[in-house]
């Protein structure tokens, strides 16, 4: 499905501000794998996805998605196959159009000069009622005065609503509060499910990583130290998952940012 | 002033008012929703203005239409080219662009900075021929520029709200979110600059082909002049939905020439359109960001006389 092969990327090199982010990254993804990933500030998970969805290209290594080399190909072309959300609600639509037109934007359907139809408009109110959220009765107003949860729930419902081979979830729900960051990772696990998408998501709450999805991958200092699944990963607990992180890297996982717990 | 004059003024206000809100289309276009703030208004609009007239002066009044349009998404395409795929600023590559076109205006009229169309036949002369002998005959320039402003609203009204207009709108609004959808900034740019400059180029042929003169100058402070319709437009008319704001553009253009008519009856000199433009300019953009200063310069100063 994704393969990731021994890709590297360094900033700024050759100066004082040089910083290899990716360092020999390799990784593979079957379709339907929910891959969660965790690590400290600057371990390198956004940049690990900004080299997936193809923000920059990379140093050294290939990636394939679907057995197709995405290696040279720009962002804006990887985007219809790969869906994305930000940390940033604001990121994710158009604030000065309304809920509609951001909609039509994201149905991909028809051709440039195509416009949104009575059917597709149903469509929509009957996709933002799923929500739960009252966005149906909000269609005609600017994206702009919603609240970041309503935002994020609107992403999630663009970015899936042509299911993309894979989803990458960048701490979507890190910005919001915790009553709306359940609802908004509620909806994620439905939509993935349903659309049997290929997902990766980071996030800083340890017990979520280990809880969500079928693979946990730890990332430190631009390399993934740390990859389990199936029953060494059913048994683990964050207690244990933070002694193999010492293990891995002689260290303490010194971050205040990482939840231990809910 | 008699009310013969006042109509005659009114009315030369409404046709140069409409002509020239073709420009203040343009820039709703590239300014209003791709965001980028095109610097080549000015060049491009004296491209259109000397491409109709020297084509229409070859004898042929519709073709000379159609190529002006033609000249003006050429030069929207250069300014675009170097933005998007040269890494030129966006400022910057419409004032090169505007540097470059002053020759290529002064070549295209033939190495002379006027032309003079007193004899050609345009699509004002054959309007004027076609309403011979009818109540409507004093109103054919009116008839044209309102023909023009007509389509290019319901063009923008349509193409908006297409799906490649909602991409350029969308690539205005948010580039994160252009970005990481299937949407190339690049091709939405380049076809936004490419529709707003051919609107600018139809407004300067226009503008000559009424006036029966061109004049390599025509379009100098065309994009103040219309940056300032464009934000009176937005004071009257701001919100609501595409077909709405167009109207609010073309009324934006049409009371900027009103109040300028008006200026000149109370003495103002001719010469002085150009200041009075860039003032409103200020004013409009100002006006927001002072308003909000206000509160805090009111604090300020109940604060200091509480302390004596």
């Amino acid at each position: 499905m994704l393969k990731i092969d021994h890709i590297s990327k360094t900033f700024n090199p050759g100066t004082v501000n040089e910083k290899q982010a990716l360092r020999d990254v390799s990784l593979e993804l079957k379709k339907g794998d929910f891959v969660t990933i965790i690590g400290s500030n600057g371990a390198g998970k956004s940049t690990l996805f900004n080299a997936i969805a193809g923000s920059f290209f990379t140093d050294a290594g290939s990636i394939f998605l679907d057995g197709k080399d995405i290696t040279f190909k720009p962002d804006h072309f990887r985007a219809k196959q790969i869906g994305r959300l930000f940390q940033d609600p604001m990121k994710g639509s158009a604030h000065g159009m309304t809920i509609e037109e951001n909609l039509a934007l994201a149905a991909g359907k028809g051709g440039w000069l195509s416009r949104v139809g009575k059917t597709e408009k149903k469509e929509f109110r009957e996709r933002l009622a799923l929500l739960d959220m009252g966005l149906e009765d909000r269609m005609k107003q600017p994206v702009g005065l919603l609240s970041g949860g309503q935002r994020q729930a609107l992403t999630l419902m663009m970015a899936t609503m042509m299911p993309p081979k894979l989803l990458l979830l960048d701490e979507h729900t890190a910005a919001l509060d915790p009553a709306t960051a359940d609802k908004v990772l509620e909806l994620t696990k439905r939509i993935v499910a349903e659309s049997d998408i290929t997902c990766l998501m980071v996030t800083h709450n340890m017990s979520q990583a280990l809880e969500l999805g079928n693979k946990t991958i730890m990332m430190d200092h631009g390399r993934i130290v740390l990859e389990i699944e199936g029953e060494e990963r059913r048994d683990m607990t964050i207690d244990g998952l933070l002694k193999l992180f010492r293990e891995k890297t002689s260290k303490e996982l010194d971050n205040d940012r990482i939840l231990l717990s809910e | 002033m008699s009310f013969e004059i006042a109509l005659g003024l009114g009315q030369t206000a409404l046709e140069l008012g409409l002509l020239c809100s073709l420009t203040v289309f343009a820039l709703f276009l590239s300014y209003s929703m791709l965001n980028v703030c095109d610097l080549s208004t000015d060049g491009c609009f004296t491209l259109g203005a000397a491409v109709g007239a020297s084509v229409a002066i070859m004898g042929h009044p519709y073709l000379s239409v159609v190529a002006a349009m033609a000249a003006g998404m050429m030069s929207g395409f250069v300014t675009a080219f170097l933005q998007t795929r040269m890494g030129v600023d966006s400022l910057l590559a419409g004032i090169i662009v505007n540097t470059g076109l002053y020759s290529v205006n002064v070549a295209v009229m033939g190495g002379s900075s006027l032309l003079n169309m007193n004899t050609t036949e345009t699509v004002f002369t054959i309007t004027k021929e076609m309403l011979k002998g009818t109540t409507a005959e004093p109103y054919y320039k009116l008839i044209v520029a309102l023909v023009a402003v007509t389509s290019v609203i319901l063009f923008l009204t349509f193409f908006l709200n297409t799906k490649l207009g909602l991409a350029i709108r969308a690539t205005g609004n948010n580039l994160d979110m252009v970005r990481s959808s299937s949407i190339n900034p690049v091709f939405t740019t380049t076809v936004g600059l490419c529709i707003a400059n051919v609107f600018t180029g139809l407004s300067g042929c226009l503008l000559a082909q009424s006036q029966k003169s061109c004049d390599i100058n025509i379009g100098t402070g065309m994009l103040t002049i219309a940056l300032a319709s464009l934000l009176i437009g937005g004071t009257f008319i701001g919100k609501g939905g595409i077909f709405l704001r167009a109207v609010g553009v073309a009324l934006g253009s049409v009371i900027f020439r009103v109040v300028y008519t008006i200026a000149l009856r109370f003495d103002m000199p001719a010469y002085m359109l150009k200041l009075v433009s860039s003032v409103i300019v200020v004013i409009a953009i100002s006006a927001p960001y002072l308003k909000r200063q206000i509160p805090l310069i009111r604090r300020r100063l109940e604060e200091t006389r509480k302390r004596g």
